[in-house]
């Protein structure tokens, strides 16, 4: 019937090597899935992630017609042997003006540990609106045996937070790194 | 075993080849790998049965019983990966290993040696992870979808479960190359992609599906291994990373590992149907394009699994539509099968009555994962018994009722002797009704509330469950008909004619039974009246 194709083993070759670049191609996608949903959460904002950068202190119109509820929550990775909440669980505040709260931490154990807060907004969409200029999340703290400390967050919420967020939560959650640090 | 000179002369190798186990080591003929997989499916399909039974032994009545509730997290685990990439899947390569060379018309699978390959890796794979339950720490208990940081709290074991599944992956996308450079490359002159029996097609895709997404799941348990060994912190929230990211990798393979296992059911019921419906199969092309779509659209549901973890309203509807677009084309095809049947002249051989039974049974599956879709209401249904019913429901009586029904089916093809007709529906009768007994009751379990992955439970949930493990021994126990059923026919019976079912059509029954070892070596002539069995 039809013409007989060329040597099949040709075809097959260029098969497998078509076939290995997909395999290849998505083990790199896999991994690049990583940096990809970094950038979504980011970008959109989802799963509560504020910028972890330090945000730019250029003035803001403050807008003091509007309170927006700030909460605080603090808990301890399980195993972490901290002592960890915030000063006050709640601040009224206006868009646009800087304020500043602490979080207090102590160190339960007799040894010296090293600590990482990771901070995350809800509702989600509000973490794109939600500015920190200085929080002891942004780097690692150390602690020696049974030390405490304050540790101070400077916020502001950006005025164009949606109008129909009224309460925002900021949420830490603070790790223990391992020990070498 | 010596060399004699016969068995190094070139070009008589395959005539002389060596005997016992060398042999089977060494085999690069389809018919014989095919079987190799098979063989060891079943031996699987015992071992995860077993754990299954652990499993509902203990959940017999409420209260701790028979094990640990840490060795019963075990078994969930190493149950769902048995079955999953021990009997399920390697069954599909098994079948398309004696099939798909036979249905095409070709001498061989288009890479024999890699064939080999393929299948040797399964035993090593699978003695490594069953090995995990005998070291320091026992065997992973995270649950199969192996979600940090639970999962990263496993022993000794990790590393090995971590080598044991980059092993199956590896055979699986080499297994998968091999079919698509099969079926590109050594069609039979006049064997056009449209013209292909809809098995040959089913796994066509499957094969791609399966290049894409088990290299995905190879990067997520990387990431777990260097997550736990390395101090990377993909999944590690301190460190920068989120656990959550591991469920969107995880599932982005997932819901497509769903879909390889039942795209080559599809394809089997599509051919034992109009076998004993003596009728063509209703809207050949439209299956075609149904399985390509299904295919396609497996890529962007797998949010479905994930609806409880935290999603904004827009993704949660997306998933929920994108996951209820999937039922469209799964429907066409559960039409094509009925209009199949609808006036045909049916008889109910073994084979048939599994095939009927499937298209019943994956249906109710169907039908419980639409609920699940329903983004609302699976915040009510998630972890619970609901979602372990459904998932049953599309894998036993469908994926593995499909296997059991291509094993009835082309039995006297590989053994060249007609199984035994009594036994077999004896074999069905008792399977279909354990299933549902096992099964049925998990929905009402887990619409009440009890959780999955528990080993006791409130004495509410006791009924159900007491009758769900009576159920889950029948079913279990008649598995031992189906494996005297299959040694009985190797060892001997009524010898097979070369087209033992009236109805049938396809190439492979122009080839006497037993199927000699190397056939098509000089392609066949294509009757088109005669394609897609
Ligand atoms: C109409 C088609 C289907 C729909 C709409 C559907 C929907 C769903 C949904 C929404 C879930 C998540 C439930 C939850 O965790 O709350 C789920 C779970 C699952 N489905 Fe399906 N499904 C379908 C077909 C299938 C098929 C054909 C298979 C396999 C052959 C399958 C296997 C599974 C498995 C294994 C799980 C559970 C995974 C786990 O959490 O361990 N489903 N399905
Ligand atoms: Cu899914």
């Amino acid at each position: 019937m039809n013409p007989p194709a060329p040597s099949p083993a040709v075809g097959i070759r260029r098969t497998l090597r078509s076939a290995l670049f997909i395999v290849v191609a998505m083990f790199g996608f896999g991994f690049a899935l990583v940096p990809l949903y970094d950038v979504l959460c980011q970008v959109t904002g989802l799963n509560g992630k504020t910028s972890g950068v330090v945000a730019q202190a250029e003035p803001m119109r403050v807008d003091e017609a509007r309170t927006v509820t700030v909460e605080f929550v603090a808990s301890v990775n399980l195993d972490a042997p901290w002592e960890f909440h915030p000063d006050v669980t709640k601040l009224q505040v206006h868009p646009g003006r800087f304020y500043t709260t602490h979080f207090y931490a102590r160190n339960r154990s007799a040894r010296a540990v090293l600590g990482q807060a990771i901070p995350s907004v809800s509702p989600g969409p509000a973490a794109t609106h939600f500015h920190k200029i200085e929080c002891f999340c942004f780097t690692q703290q150390g602690f020696a045996a049974g030390e405490g400390r304050e540790m101070p967050v400077t916020f502001r919420i950006d005025p164009q937070l949606p109008a129909d967020v009224h309460t925002v939560t900021l949420s830490y959650t603070f790790f223990r790194l391992p020990e070498q640090g | 075993m010596s060399t004699t000179a016969d068995q190094i002369a070139p070009a008589h190798d395959e005539h002389h080849a060596p005997r016992g186990l060398l042999r089977w080591l060494t085999t690069t003929n389809h018919k014989e790998i095919g079987t190799l997989y098979l063989v060891f499916s079943l031996t699987m399909f015992f071992v995860g049965g077993t754990m299954a039974l652990i499993i509902r032994a203990e959940l017999f009545q409420p209260g701790l019983q028979i094990v640990e509730p840490y060795f019963f997290n075990q078994m969930t685990t190493m149950h769902a990966l048995v079955m999953i990439f021990g009997a399920v899947m390697p069954a599909f390569v098994g079948l398309a290993n004696w099939l798909i060379p036979m249905m095409i018309g070709a001498p061989d699978m288009a890479l024999p040696r890699m064939n080999n390959w393929s299948f040797w890796i399964m035993p090593f794979a699978f003695t490594l992870l069953l090995s995990t339950l005998f070291m320091d720490g026992g065997g992973p208990a995270g649950g199969w979808t192996l979600y940090p940081p639970l999962s990263l709290q496993t022993g000794a074991a990790f590393p090995f479960v971590i080598l044991a599944i980059h092993m199956m992956g590896v055979s699986s996308v080499m297994g998968a190359i091999n079919v698509i450079a099969t079926i590109l490359n050594l069609r039979a002159p006049g064997m056009t992609l449209m013209r292909m029996p809809l098995f040959v097609w089913t796994w066509l895709i499957t094969a791609y599906l399966l290049i894409a997404v088990m290299p995905v799941l190879a990067g997520a348990v990387t990431m777990l291994l260097t997550d736990k060994y390395f101090g990377t912190s993909f999944f590690n929230a301190a460190g920068g990373g989120d656990p959550v990211m591991f469920q969107h990798i995880f599932w982005f393979f997932g819901h497509p590992e769903v879909y390889i296992m039942i795209l080559p059911a599809f394809g089997i019921v599509s051919q034992i149907i109009p076998t004993f419906a003596r009728k063509p199969l209703f809207g050949y092309a439209s299956m075609v394009y149904a399985t390509a779509s299904i295919a396609f659209l497996s890529f962007i549901v797998w949010g479905h699994h994930m609806f409880t973890v935290g999603m904004p309203l827009a993704g949660e509807l997306f998933f929920m539509y994108a996951t209820m677009l999937i039922a469209v084309p799964t429907g066409v095809k559960v039409f094509n099968w009925m209009a199949t049947m609808w006036r045909g002249s049916m008889t109910f051989e073994t084979p048939m009555l599994f095939a009927v039974a499937f298209v019943v049974l994956f249906t109710i599956g169907g039908f419980s994962g639409l609920m699940l879709a329903i983004a609302p209401a699976d915040f009510q249904y998630q972890d619970t018994y609901f979602v372990v019913a459904h998932f049953h429901y599309v894998l036993v009586p469908g994926a593995v009722f499909s296997i059991m029904a291509a094993t009835y089916y082309w039995l006297p093809k590989w053994t060249g002797h007609m199984y035994d007709e009594k036994l077999g529906r004896l074999h069905f009768w008792c399977s279909a009704i354990g299933v549902n007994v096992l099964f049925f009751p998990q929905h009402f379990l887990g619409l009440a509330g009890m959780p999955r992955r528990i080993p006791d439970y409130a004495l509410q949930f006791a009924g159900f469950n007491m009758i769900s493990s009576i159920g889950a021994f029948l079913f279990g126990l008649s598995q031992l008909i189906f494996l005297w059923v299959v040694i009985k026919c190797i060892r001997g019976g009524e010898p097979a004619p070369a087209k033992p079912w009236e109805g049938a059509h396809g190439l492979e029954w122009t080839l006497p039974s037993p199927a000699p070892l190397h056939t098509f070596q000089t392609p066949p002539q294509i009757d088109p009246s005669e394609a897609h069995g």
